[in-house]
């Protein structure tokens, strides 16, 4: 409609002048246009007999919205745009002095972590708390590592894994069977888990070695859904379908948390609840999400790390300057299928269950687009990612409010895959390089520049 | 030219013996044997399609040759048959650098982080295969600095000091030629091969790029083996030429020897088989 007013008279007058006299057009134009078609309603009465219903209070109300609409785009969202055009391209050198929350973002990061389980219990109580501390904190926490994993093969060394939740099945089963018939305790099986998923890594790694770009992805698809299938299938040790249950729970040094005479809430006099071990469990997975974070930022400085992502660049290359190509890459497996293991190993802890039902590709495939929507190789990038998938997923199930717009049989939490494939689509179209598409060198000789994504490379092998 | 190739045999760096590389039905080099010298500059041309990269990719280990024998003599006396080794132990233990007719940069790293991965397998060792450096040992902190000195060192000697924490994909093409140069450079090769390294470049960078190439003969001791299309760059810099034509030495020596050598010009202004004869003969009569 903007179309319709006469420039000349653009200039003249005061801007809420303006906007009135053109909100008046508006108005006037949207009740000759709708007059006829929503104004009036042909409809049929009791005797067959074409009538017209009029519809004045729709009519009015279409009317009102041009007016308002337009009254608020001219005199309020034009001005705006236009000022803020006009700064930006007035101080367009002027470099932004990184504020105090952007060069300290990590660290501020953790410390709102770590304070968040004593916030959350003052806010909500013990009880009311366990929602936000398990379904938010842990559960999100769980893929941030999960997807730091897989960033080490995906984002770093390039290659395309479609299977890593293969990884977390093996973690989480060594640390249910080897508990449960053993009876080692999870700081054991924490390590032993990270190694055996490790193994499988390298297991893995041999046969694709030689393969690149989709036939590398299809093999590591193929190798998750084995292992699915063997959980299914072996019976005997697995339980099948039905899953094993009554994982034993992790201890503090000894010290159980349930109600007994020496139980965590005994010991320290605290009220017996369930809350204790939830937060027990959120500091744990944090931690071993740090550790993650510190061996992956440790793991790009190192020779190792280079020749991740110098593989992910050019291979060729890489065999051309001495670089033992397929040593390079078993290790990216191996290291990045390791945290995937540990994860797992903690999945089954938190949920003293275990099926094959938690390692379904869909799993691996919400892994990857973490990792893909929160830029590949950026720790930063990724967290964000995990927190917008997994906490907005746990976000839809919190969303009663829409039944009473949409009835009662409405759920939000399946609309879950649509709202994934939206925003996927819409990240791709904004920011094709995720979150953080930038990539921070690992040395530097004189300054610290962040490189383009322009010129970085995804992989293709 | 065998009694030049006969008196060199002592020094002779690499030596290609009755090289052959079979594709299917084309024999893409058959029986090639040359020298590279120590200490020289050696220059392998030839018109499209002769086989010089394929002779490349056969001296560092990224074809398998037919047959044929490629040995590397090193300064300390270890002697390596190149043949039998993967592609990236021809340049970790072999010491034969390589550069690409088509550049192969890390386009998403720095330029320092280029020369660093070219470093791979000492900064490995320094770093206990990883392990040490995760821990954070001081020995791989201290190889770590050397590492950049030597990085340093050669930006600065291929005049790109300026573009250090710049990605290497945004360099303008003959920096990104000087930067796979001090990248292979940076691996500690005694024999650097060069794949066209002139290609697209002006003459200006063309001339920097000559400087850079005899400095590194010079202050590196290192022996050098480069195709080349751009004879003005192979007339001036090299110290011994080797023709190829259809997968076979035509002629090996001087650049002067070689630009008189009539097989040379009939190879490469294309003359028929029976007019060699002719253009021998005319050259000889000019020659007297």
């Amino acid at each position: 409609m903007a179309s319709v007013t006469n420039p000349s008279t653009v200039s003249t007058g005061s801007p809420t002048g303006k906007a009135l006299r053109e909100a008046t057009f508006t108005a006037v134009m949207t009740f000759l246009m709708f007059a006829l078609f929503i104004g009036l309603k042909t409809d049929q009465n009791m005797r067959n007999e074409l009538i017209l219903v009029p519809r004045w209070g729709m009519l009015a109300i279409l009317v009102v919205l041009a007016f308002v609409g337009r009254f608020a785009m001219v005199a309020w969202l034009q001005p705006w745009r236009a000022a803020s055009k006009a700064a930006k391209a007035e101080a367009p050198t002027v470099d932004e002095e990184a504020g105090f929350v952007k060069r300290n973002f990590s660290k501020l990061a953790i410390l709102a972590l770590v304070l968040y389980p004593p916030i959350i219990l003052a806010l909500f109580g013990a009880q009311g708390s366990l929602k936000y501390i398990d379904n938010f904190g842990i559960q999100i926490l769980i893929y941030v590592m999960l997807a730091w994993g897989l960033n080490i093969v995906v984002g770093l060394a390039g290659l395309l894994d479609l299977g890593y939740v293969a990884f977390y099945a093996v973690g989480a089963y060594s640390y249910a069977l080897l508990s449960i018939n053993f009876g080692f305790s999870f700081w054991i099986l924490l390590p032993l888990a990270g190694i055996l998923s490790a193994f499988w890594g390298i297991i893995l790694g041999f046969p694709v070695l030689r393969l690149k770009g989709d036939y590398l992805a299809i093999v590591t698809l193929a190798f998750g859904e084995i292992i699915r299938l063997v959980l299914i299938n072996w019976q005997d040790v697995t339980k099948g379908t039905f899953g094993i249950s009554g994982i034993p729970k992790i201890t503090l040094f000894g010290i159980p948390f349930d109600a007994s005479p020496n139980g965590f809430a005994k010991i320290f006099h605290l009220a017996p609840s369930s809350a204790y071990y939830k937060v027990f469990l959120f500091y744990l997975i944090l931690l071993l999400c740090l550790l993650t974070a510190f061996v992956t930022i440790r793991l790009r400085r190192l020779p190792i790390g280079r020749a991740w992502e110098a593989l992910r660049e050019d291979e060729i290359a890489c065999r051309s300057l001495g670089i033992n190509t397929v040593t390079t890459k078993l290790t990216a497996f191996a290291i990045g299928a390791m945290f995937g293991g540990f994860a797992g190993s903690f999945f089954a802890a938190r949920q003293g269950f275990v099926s094959p039902e938690s390692f379904v590709f869909l799993e691996s495939a919400v892994i990857l687009s973490i990792v893909v929507l929160g830029g590949m190789g950026s720790l930063t990038g990724i967290a964000i990612a995990a927190i917008a998938m997994v906490g907005g997923t746990e976000l839809l199930r919190e969303m009663d409010f829409l039944k009473a717009v949409f009835g009662p049989d409405f759920t939000p939490e399946l609309y879950r895959m649509l709202i994934f494939g939206l925003a996927m689509i819409t990240m791709m179209l904004v920011r094709p390089r995720g979150f953080v598409g930038s990539r921070e060198p690992t040395a530097f000789l004189f300054e610290r520049k962040n490189v383009s994504g322009s010129f970085t490379k995804e992989g293709h092998g | 030219m065998s009694a030049v190739a006969s008196t060199m045999n002592n020094d002779a760096i690499l030596k290609v013996e009755h090289l052959s590389m079979r594709f299917g039905g084309l024999m893409a080099i058959n029986d090639l044997s040359f020298e590279v010298r120590r200490g020289e500059i050696t220059a392998l041309i030839g018109p499209n399609g002769a086989g010089k990269t394929t002779v490349f990719n056969c001296i560092t280990g990224f074809y398998k040759p037919t047959m044929g024998m490629i040995c590397m003599q090193q300064k300390g006396g270890k002697s390596f048959y190149l043949e039998r080794m993967a592609d990236f132990e021809v340049t970790r233990d072999a010491k034969v650098a390589r550069t690409f007719q088509n550049i192969r940069l890390f386009s998403g790293l720095t330029l320092l982080e280029n020369l660093l991965v070219a470093q791979h397998n000492a900064l490995m060792k320094a770093s206990g295969y990883t392990v040490l450096g995760l821990l954070g040992f001081k020995s791989y902190k201290d190889a770590s600095k050397e590492a950049t000195e030597k990085a340093r060192y050669w930006l600065e000697k291929a005049s790109l000091i300026d573009r250090a924490d710049d990605p290497a994909g945004d360099l303008p093409y003959g920096a990104q030629r000087r930067l796979e140069i001090a990248r292979a450079m940076c691996t500690g090769p005694e024999l650097l091969c060069l794949d066209e390294p002139a290609a697209g470049l002006n003459p200006r960078e063309s001339q920097e790029l000559n400087k850079l190439l005899r400095s590194i003969r010079a202050d590196n001791g290192t022996s050098l083996l480069l195709i080349e299309h751009d004879m003005s760059v192979v007339m001036e810099i090299s110290d011994h030429v080797v023709v190829l034509e259809y997968g076979q030495k035509i002629s090996d020596g001087d650049p002067a020897h070689v630009k008189n050598d009539p097989r040379v010009i009939a190879a490469y202004l294309g003359v028929d088989d029976e007019e060699v004869e002719t253009v021998l003969t005319e050259v000889e009569e000019g020659a007297h």
